[in-house]
This record gives structure tokens, sequence and C-alpha cells, in this order.
């Protein structure tokens, strides 16, 4: 994946962050190059869900820098303007765990809010490019449904066509299966590994070792710090730390 | 004891008429009480905004925390030693609208506060500033759960204008009164005014539930 004269989509550099007292994410640094796919995984608690919501400032860190297509996001704590912050945040794409669709809207709506509102485009290009996209996730024919009316896949799926309809460089999940029935689960991770063979560049909070091992370039076990990093079969098979072959225990027991 | 309604017949032009300034002055306070309730709300919502939260939370601080008799008193008879002279109406409705305002604004607050904050998170990591947001998916999300408290406060403010008889006004309680002075018939005329505050009150909280059902509909079931 990494060729000298590619630049990296997301560059992290000796993150930290607190709540208060509490040090959640300490000397974290990572690149994320072009059409990657990184997942990562670590116990409830080890900091996954804040070092994605550091990517896009929903959180922001104290210490260290990230930087996203080449632009400074936040550097030791000050971020961009809001101007600007909002400009980068469209590059950024996010997927929640529990969707977070506005439910005032209707499911063709949702998707096309962010493109008529932030990207100036005519209501009917807007509509078009969400239809097209509702398509793609499989969901054309509930776009004059309303959130409360489909299920956790079908939701979720949405979320993943209006998060598609700013047109982000990269795509942050954060345990996006995780709030589903099982049976529902097998419909979103189609949809992401649909979108991990077009090229798009992911960042992927979960506990789908399936997944993991399909469309992972690489796989981050966290717990405060990255404690291991590799390719899906070296981290799965051979974990290096102690931590990590207890953490793969748990999670494959269940 | 006999009862004698005729002065309530003979006036009745006088009472409809007073009845009608009444829901004007109601329907305009109303009105400013909404401008100023989102606005302090929405200034209450982020206390590390020191000023502005600061001074709405003053606001409510000394609307709520005073009688509205008082607060009308201070526009009608303060005012007027500043050289500020103003039509009693207009007057009545900025004393009722603010000292409203001060309740709705808690309930602006509330409403908006209510809203799961995973709705902000999503449309603030689409590029959203904070208010499109606001505008675009908090409020009217908010608006609904607004509503059946902001018509508890309507039929509030239908009654706590009867004050405003006491700036002169001519509304319902004022041509009541009137009334009274020359057919020294208290007891039938206050009965009167408070049946007509009754259908008032009545209707206003009717009307609301019809708005509350039309806003549920198309869907927004939440
Ligand atoms: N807003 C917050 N304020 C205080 N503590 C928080 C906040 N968000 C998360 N935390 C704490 O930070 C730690 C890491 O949380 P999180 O990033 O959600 O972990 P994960 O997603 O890996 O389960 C947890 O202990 C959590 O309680
Ligand atoms: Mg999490």
């Amino acid at each position: 994946m990494t060729t000298s004269d590619i630049r990296p989509i997301l560059e992290i550099r000796d993150l930290g962050k607190d709540f208060g007292d509490f040090n959640v994410l300490r000397d974290i640094s990572l690149d994320v190059m072009p059409s990657q796919v990184v997942v990562v995984i670590g116990p409830s608690g080890s900091g996954k869900s804040t070092l994605l919501r550091c990517c896009n400032c929903l959180e922001v860190p104290q210490r260290g820098s990230i930087r996203i297509c080449d632009k400074d996001l936040v550097v030791d704590g000050k971020m961009l303007p809001d101007r600007e912050l909002n400009a980068l945040r469209m590059q950024v794409g996010m997927v929640f765990q529990g969707f977070n669709l506005f439910p005032h809207l209707s499911v063709l709506e949702n998707v096309s809010i962010g493109p008529r509102k932030l990207r100036g485009m005519s209501a009917k290009a807007s509509d078009e490019l969400a239809l097209s996209l509702l398509d793609k996730v499989g969901l054309k024919e509930r776009a004059s449904a309303y959130p409360a009316q489909l299920s956790g896949g079908q939701k979720q799926r949405v979320a993943i066509a209006r998060a598609l309809a700013m047109e982000p460089r990269v795509m942050l999940f954060d345990e996006p299966t995780s709030a589903l029935d099982p049976e529902l689960v097998g419909e979103v991770l189609q949809v992401m590994k649909a979108l991990a063979a077009e090229g798009m560049t992911m960042i992927v909070v979960t506990h789908e070792m399936g997944f993991a091992r399909e469309v992972a370039d690489e796989v981050l076990v966290m717990d405060g710090t990255i404690i291991e990093h590799g390719k899906p079969e070296d981290v799965f098979s051979n974990p290096k730390q102690e931590r990590t072959r207890t953490f793969l225990k748990c999670i494959l027991s269940h | 004891m006999e009862l004698d309604f005729s002065p309530v017949w003979r006036g009745w032009p006088d009472l409809l008429h007073g009845a009608s300034v009444t829901v004007e002055i109601t329907v305009a306070s109303l009105v400013l009480s909404i401008i100023v309730g989102l606005c302090v709300g929405m200034a209450r919502l982020d206390p590390g905004k020191r000023i502005l939260y600061g001074t709405a939370s003053a606001y409510v601080l000394f609307f709520r925390g005073t009688p509205l008799l008082v607060q009308l008193f201070l526009l009608f008879f303060g005012l007027p030693q500043f050289d500020i002279l103003l039509p009693a109406f207009v007057c009545g409705v900025i004393g009722l609208g603010l000292y409203s305002g001060s309740y709705v604004s808690e309930v602006v607050r509330g409403a908006i506060q209510s809203i799961d904050r995973g709705q902000m998170e999503a449309a603030r990591s689409m590029g959203m500033s904070y208010a499109h947001a606001m505008r675009y998916i908090i409020l009217p999300q908010a608006v609904l759960r607004m509503v059946p408290p902001l018509g508890n406060e309507f039929i509030a403010l239908i009654k706590n204008s009867a004050l405003v008889s006491l700036l002169t006004i001519s509304d319902l309680m004022h041509e009541g009164q009137k009334i009274i002075s020359v057919s020294y018939r208290s007891l039938e005329v206050y009965i009167a005014v408070a049946l007509i505050y009754l259908v008032l009150t009545t209707l206003a909280g009717q009307t609301l539930r019809l708005i509350e059902k039309r806003l549920r509909v198309g869907g927004m079931v939440q």
C-alpha cells in the first residue's frame, strides 16, 4: 500500500486525550493511506470511539496533531477555525453505532440534506444523488419512509448513504453493527465491503473478525494506545502481546 | 338574595369587545414571549459562554422571581420618569411578553436539551455549522416537544392578562369592572366574566390539541 509518492489521507502524530484527570488516549501515531481499510479492535473503554471522534473534532485532543487531506485539523489542542473545520468535516464521513438518523426527515431527506444545504446542490440534483446512493445501499424503494419505520440494518444503511452524500475522502465507522440484531449484521457489512472494494478509505471499529480478515489491510489493537498492529492474519493468528491474546480469546468465545 | 343578570345583558357588547382586546393582547404577548423565549432559551444552552449565559439567566431570575403586577407597574408608572411614554396596550404586551418569555425560555431550553446529543453530533460531523444544525435538525424536533407546554403557557397568559386592566386597558376584566361601577352587580358580572375567560381558555386548549395532532402526522412519530 505504501508508495512513497502517495500522501496519507490521515496522519495522526503523538495524539493524547484526557477527560479531566482520566487519560484516555496517549502517544497514538497512525498513517492511513488512500483506499486503505484499517480495523480497530480493543476492549470496551479502551478509547476506540474517542480516537474516531478526535478524527473529526467531535472531541478535541489536548496533545499531538491530526492532519487530514494535507490540512491540519488539530495541533496541540488548537482546532481549525469553524469555517474551515466544517469544510474539512465534509471530507470525513462518520457512521455511528446508534445510527443518529434525523427522525423528522424522510429517508430521502436524510441523505439529501447534506448536499443541498452544504454543497450548494439544487433540490433536483441532491434528490437524484440521494436516490442513487439509496439504490447503492439497497433502499431506493424506502426513500419516502421515515427512520422510525425502518429496521436497524436499514437505518444503518441509510446512515452510510447519508455520509456518502458528502463525497468524503475517508469514512469512520464506530461499531456500526453492534446495535443490530444478529440477522441484520450481514446486510450492513455487505455495504461496507462493497465500499472498501470501490477504494474508499475506511477506519472501522468493529469486533466482526470475519469482516476484518476479509477486508482490513491493517488491524490495530487499542488499549489507550496502539498496543499492536499488523496484517489481520498476523494479529489474529500470531499476536505478540499478551493483552491482545487475552482480548481475542475473550471476543472469540462469544 | 336575588340574582339580576340584566346589567350583563345590557353590557354584553362591551364585554365582547373586552374579550376581543384580551385575545389581542394575549396573542401579541405570546408572539413576543416566544421570540424572547427562543433567544433566551438558546442563550442558556452553554454556560461556557459566560456573558450571554449570565445575561439570559439574570433575565429569567428577575422575571420569574418578581410578581407580574410589579413588573407591569414598573413599565407603566416607572418608564414615564425617564420620559418614555408608551401606550398602555404596548406596556401590557411588553410586560406580559417578558414575564411569559422567562417561562417559555425554560420550555425552549428543556426541549432542545431533550433532543439526543447524537443528533447534533451527526449534523456537525457532516460539516454543518452550529447554526445550521440548530435550524434544520435540532429545532424542528424540539418544537414538537415545546407545543404542549407552550399551550399551558398560552392559557396562563390569557388568565394573567386580566392584570392589565389595572393599566387602564379595556380588556375583558376592565369592561366587567366598568359595568359593576354603574350597576353594583359584582357577583353576576364576575360570573359572566369568569365564564367568558373559561370559554377563551377552553378554545385555546382545543386549538392547541389540534395543532399538536397536525404536527404529529406525516410520519414524525417519535
Ligand atoms: N465525554 C466523556 N467524558 C468523560 N469520559 C469519557 C467521555 N467519553 C468517553 N469517556 C471515557 O473514556 C474512556 C474511553 O471511551 P471510549 O472511547 O468510548 O471507549 P471505547 O469506544 O473503546 O469503548 C471510557 O472509560 C469512557 O468512560
Ligand atoms: Mg465505543
